[in-house]
């Protein structure tokens, strides 16, 4: 970019700019557009609903820690997409990034006291290798549209840190990912499964962060 | 003393401590109003009036209004510009900066809210662009500060007295292939010393190939021995500068 603009006076440029205007209409606010993204998700957790198992499903929110570790994978997507949305837009500040860093603590230390729980009184039969993959598998692919829905939309503004801004983006899908798991999950959190849980939230983060990244630079 | 300094601290920093409250030299002999009044009056109206103007051709511009926007990017040519130079940018790369700067203007126009101030908006992309362009040239080379390196770096040039001893190395060589038989000399000179081919000095001596390669072999094994035991590969028949080289170093 600079070695073209080097070469150019500023007048030039600034003509050729101005030439080259179209109207654009600005855009809503982050926070209306993290909602709209939110509502998307939502809206996919819900077409997902009906192959839910819902009695199992109460039965698990009865549990506080599991409770409390859903609520924390909601609450880091929400922040984090608003987060995202905020640092994409130029002039607003980067105190926004560490929006998601207390619910993220929720959500991982309630897994976490699950994971204690099931160390402490044995019972809960660890996942097998089937279900875990399963998980996986279920993980990976809802990650993977809301993904590229939020960095679509993260396109239309302007990140100037790119890096970071990709990085709350896959933050936001990997936790309303691990949401949407919860009324599928065939059992209790475990060790296994957080590790999983974690691996999978860095390959989202570090996919969304390396792609992404170079997707909202480029844009 | 103490009163001193912070009366003078006061008088320095003034009306543009950045939370804008007085200091307590300020509130001690009551300066307070006497000073602000000048700040509001110059510096920050000002200000407030430029970022309105900004805003409102910014604003005009979304709408499509091409003139409004190149008096825009003018009027922030000279702000960009102080930005970048404040962040720290080196002056022959601001126009860089500046221009990066207006790209990104252009390409993040539709992210900027009428409803909010102009400038920092511009800021945060100034701040972010300088950044990028100070990386940028960090990661050219540029000259450093470092003596031991100055001092342990080898010369690449000839060390002094190489040429005699080079000179020395050429006239025993020659006195060595000029004591050998007329058929080994001739092969060492053409085909080792300078480097033709086999069909070339078959031609030029009119001997067979076989004949050379034997000569040449004959050649080197007494000039081994005629040079000492330490020079055994002395004078290869290949065309490879680096075993000449040895070569001549080794006589």
């Amino acid at each position: 970019m600079s070695e073209r603009a080097h070469t150019i006076p500023h007048d030039v440029l600034v003509d050729s700019l101005a030439r080259g205007l179209t109207p654009v209409r600005p855009l809503p606010a982050p926070a209306f557009r993290a909602f709209a993204w939110c509502a998307a998700a939502l809206a996919l957790g819900l077409a997902l609903m009906p192959f839910a198992d819902l009695d199992a499903l109460r039965t698990r929110m009865a549990v506080p820690d599991l409770r409390y570790a859903a609520l924390g994978a909601v609450l880091t997507a929400v922040a984090a997409a608003l987060a995202a949305f905020q640092t994409s837009v130029p002039g607003r500040s980067w105190a926004w990034a560490t929006l998601p860093l207390a619910p993220a603590a929720l959500w991982i230390g309630a897994s976490g006291l699950g994971c204690l729980r099931a160390w402490v009184a044995p019972g809960t039969g660890a996942p097998d290798l089937p279900e875990a993959s399963g998980c996986l598998v279920f993980l990976l692919t809802v990650s993977l549209p809301l993904s590229l829905g939020l960095v679509l939309m993260l396109r239309r503004a302007c990140p100037l840190r790119p890096n970071l801004t990709a990085a709350l983006a896959g933050l936001s899908a990997a936790a309303a990912a691990a949401a949407l798991l919860v009324p599928f999950h065939p059992h209790d959190a475990t060790a296994t499964d957080l590790a999983l849980h974690l691996v999978v939230v860095g390959l989202v983060i570090g996919a969304n962060s390396l792609a992404g990244g170079r997707l909202l630079a480029r844009g | 003393m103490a009163g001193f300094h912070s009366v003078a601290f006061a008088v320095l920093a003034g009306p543009d401590r950045p939370d804008g409250s007085a200091s307590r030299a300020e509130e001690r002999f009551g300066w307070t109003e006497a000073r602000r009044r000048p700040a509001e009056d110059h510096g920050i109206p000002e200000r407030m009036t430029q970022d309105r103007t900004l805003s409102a051709a910014m604003a005009a511009a979304q709408a499509g209004d091409a003139e409004a926007y190149r008096r825009l990017l003018h009027d922030c040519l000279p702000v960009i510009a102080g930005m970048a130079r404040a962040q720290g940018v080196r002056p022959e790369a601001v126009d860089d900066v500046v221009q990066d700067v207006l790209l990104t203007i252009h390409r993040a126009r539709a992210t900027y809210d009428p409803a909010r101030p102009f400038l920092p908006w511009l800021r945060a992309i100034t701040q972010r662009r300088a950044i990028d362009g100070m990386r940028r040239a960090g990661r050219r080379s540029r000259e450093i500060h470092d003596p031991v390196a100055y001092e342990a770096e080898t010369d690449g040039g000839p060390a002094p007295g190489q040429g005699l001893e080079a000179r020395d190395r050429a006239r025993i060589l020659a006195r060595a292939v000029a004591g050998l038989p007329e058929g080994q000399r001739q092969a060492v000179e053409h085909l080792a010393l300078k480097e033709r081919s086999l069909d070339e000095t078959a031609q030029l001596t009119g001997r067979s190939k076989g004949a050379l390669k034997v000569n040449l072999h004959r050649a080197l094994k007494a000039l081994r021995l005629a040079l000492g035991p330490d020079s055994a590969d002395l004078g290869r028949p290949k065309p490879d500068p680096a075993a000449r080289e040895r070569g001549t170093h080794d006589v």
